[in-house]
């Protein structure tokens, strides 16, 4: 890379600043000496007190842990090598991640279950700071779409081994957790059936329907604009509207309701979400066939295609990677619109979400947030790679 | 052979091609040509039936060509356009195999005939099989699309301006290949284009359509000698008219005896080319040698100059 043109020799060390790290080096001072490390409450209502580092940790552990974050920032600050920045941002993130375990064993007086250790902001703003490090290091290594999905695995790994290794056990958001061990897995089982669920129907639903729409050009305007005006229905407003005709269905269709349909609970939220998918996989597939070379269409009719074997030989597979695209959108969509199903009874992580505001209890809150943030953050990655590799296959394999 | 009687095609109220009737005799260079918005493009399209006509009848060598299904159709019948039309997410070797693998051929059969193509157009299948159309040059692409319209060994081939995205250098040469290859097997080329010259230089025979109507078909000796209406011979060019005349003769033919100072001309070069290098060495006459280099006598600029005059 090359940067600003270089100066006369004789003006000693020519020091140039990182203009991202720059931003992260302040936050991280921020972060690391005036904002909270951790909060402690003596019971899991009660309105917390802050807790800088030095006050959440053992002395030297302490001193470590802002030795770490001042080095890493001047590393983040400075134009240094890229293998450098990462070996900072790791370091610091997998140091937050332990001492924050060591922060709740630490300030829990020994014995006392009732008493509550959660992160505090500066904790959650120090691990926001070294991600945006790490992320700019990893774009700027330009990794193959197969490397970013091996970084996630690597990164969900260590936090598997976090987990199981119990030095977290003192934290807030996990004695929330053993408290809901049973429940908390059937609740993700059952957000993540209903966000792929819905995201199967659609698909299986908006891919012919937006070939349809492709070939018939009259109904395309129609088609789209009822999927928009669906997609600007509040999903609230959305899941009061599909109680009336789904209990309905339940009471008058003979065997609706024995397959689980009412007005309220799995169903509608089902529905919810799968309508409001529709857009982005119909509006994609339109897009995507649209965007297929007409000479290339041309020809393949020339040729002697018939139909169905220029929509699967040629249409298709040059739709593909924009289809893939609106795929991604719906998936992380209902990954994150899943929650609000808890508030009709249709479970998943939102449970937690809506119980901890109920109660005042942000680590329950964050029991059934976190997990989502996370699934939806680790689908995108996992899509972008798949799209990735579908659109540079033809590229790469001769390259 | 190709005939087509009284072919009409109306989209709603205005009429793009009006009771057109031609025979395109077998292994000959058929070029339609006229301005755009003409109807060339869709009577071409009627033959392989991607256009269906409103009235009329198409018959190749005898059957109407509504007997079979279209894609049937089409796969006995070659297909290229301007800008190729390769499909972009398969390989070279893949796009030339198109029609042979709608028809079934065998694997075998099918790598036989792609080598083959590529080789005819100087394509080695090694190097250039498995790349990607978008990984060669403009002219590369030309020469794959027709390839692919030749695969599955044709008796006709409709091209719709083919050579319409190559640049002048380029064009020349795509044209001397379809020439050649045109000879080799002996297919009927259906050729449309808005360039004259292209007609001119191509065509055995030339159709010049306008609004829709087919205006003349004739030789292009016929066309530039005597153009049936004041369109044909705008688009002939009448500055142009004894250049592109003497473009249609050989050297040979109007070799006179005698001998001549200068760098010899061979045979087979157009009369056209002879009468520039005439006018540019400044000699009133060239020598002519044979292919096998042998002295056939000379070419004179009043020989040329008379011939390029209009025919009586």
């Amino acid at each position: 890379m090359r940067g600003a043109p270089e100066r006369p020799t004789g003006e000693g060390v020519n020091i140039r600043f990182d203009k991202l790290g720059v931003v992260i080096a302040a936050i991280a001072a921020y972060a690391g000496f005036l904002a909270p490390f951790a909060t402690f409450r003596a019971n899991r209502i009660v309105p917390g007190q802050a807790r800088s580092i030095l006050e959440a940790l053992p002395a030297t552990t302490a001193a470590l842990l802002l030795a770490i974050i001042v080095a890493a920032a001047l590393i983040a600050l400075f134009r240094t090598p890229l293998v450098l920045r990462l070996a900072a941002s790791v370091v610091t993130l997998v140091a937050l991640a332990l001492l924050i375990g060591v922060a709740g064993t630490f300030l829990t007086p020994a014995g006392n279950t009732f008493a509550r250790v959660s992160p505090a902001s500066g904790f959650w703003i120090l691990i926001f700071a070294f991600t945006l490090l790490l992320a700019d290091v990893l774009t700027r290594l330009n990794l193959s779409p197969l490397a970013r999905v091996g970084v996630l695995v690597v990164a969900a790994l260590a936090i598997s081994l976090l987990l199981m290794s119990g030095s977290w056990d003192n934290l807030s958001i996990l004695k929330e957790y053993f408290n809901r061990a049973d429940s908390f897995w059937a609740e993700g089982s059952k957000h993540v059936t209903l966000a792929l669920g819905s995201l199967a129907a659609a698909v299986i639903v908006g891919l012919p329907l937006g070939i349809f729409c492709h070939r018939v050009e009259r109904l395309r305007a129609g088609v789209l604009n009822v999927l928009n005006i669906i997609q600007t229905i509040p999903s609230i407003a959305l899941f009061g509207l599909l109680i009336a005709p789904l209990g309905w269905v339940a009471t008058h269709v003979p065997g609706a309701a024995a397959l689980g349909i009412r007005g309220i609970g799995t169903a509608p939220a089902f529905v919810a979400l799968f309508l409001y998918s529709l857009l982005p996989v119909v509006a994609n597939t339109v897009v995507g066939l649209a965007g297929v070379p007409r000479a290339a269409n041309d020809a393949a009719r020339g040729m002697g295609m018939t139909d169905r074997q220029r929509l699967f030989g040629v249409e298709f597979p040059l739709a593909f990677p924009v289809i893939l695209t609106g795929i991604r959108i719906v998936l992380v969509q209902n990954i994150g619109l899943a929650t609000i199903a808890a508030l009709i009874g249709g479970g998943g992580f939102g449970v937690f979400v809506f119980q901890g505001v109920g109660q005042t209890a942000m680590d329950l809150v964050l029991l059934g947030a976190v997990p989502t943030v996370a699934l939806a953050f680790a689908a995108a990655i996992i899509l972008d790679a798949v799209i990735e590799m579908t659109a540079t296959k033809r590229r790469v394999e001769t390259a | 052979m190709i005939e087509i009687e009284g072919i009409t095609k109306r989209y709603d109220a205005t009429t793009v091609v009006d009771d057109v009737s031609m025979v395109i005799e077998p292994r000959t260079v058929c070029v339609i040509v006229g301005t755009s918005g003409s109807g060339k493009t869709t009577l071409l399209r009627m033959i392989n039936r991607l256009v269906e006509p409103t009235a009329g009848i198409i018959k190749l060598d005898g059957a109407d060509n509504r007997s079979v299904p279209g894609y049937e159709l089409r796969r006995s019948i070659g297909y290229a356009i301007q800008g190729h039309g390769l499909f972009p997410h398969r390989t070279v070797a893949q796009n030339i195999a198109t029609v042979p693998v709608l028809l079934g051929w065998d694997k075998d059969r099918i790598k036989a005939r792609v080598d083959e193509l590529m080789t005819l157009y100087q394509l080695d299948p090694q190097a250039y099989g498995p790349r990607y159309p978008h990984e060669l040059s403009g002219g590369q692409q030309q020469r794959v699309g027709v390839a692919r319209a030749l695969a599955a060994e044709p008796n006709v081939l409709l091209m719709d301006e083919p050579f319409g995205a190559l640049d002048p250098i380029i064009r020349t040469k795509a044209q001397e290949d379809l020439l050649a290859i045109q000879k080799r097997f002996g297919t009927t080329i259906i050729l449309v284009t808005h360039d004259m010259e292209e007609a001119v230089h191509m065509g055995d025979k030339i159709a010049v359509m306008d609004a829709g109507k087919l205006v003349q078909y004739a030789k292009p000796a016929e066309i530039l000698a005597n153009p049936a209406s004041s369109f044909v011979e705008t688009l002939v060019g009448a500055s142009e008219r004894p250049f592109r005349l003497l473009s249609l003769g050989r050297v040979r033919d109007a070799v006179e005896i005698g001998s001549a100072e200068g760098e010899a001309i061979p045979g087979d070069a157009s009369q056209r080319d002879a009468l520039a290098e005439l006018l540019w060495s400044g000699r009133p006459a060239l020598p002519v040698k044979g292919t096998d280099g042998k002295p056939l006598g000379r070419i004179t600029v009043d020989g040329l100059v008379k011939r390029a005059a209009r025919p009586a």
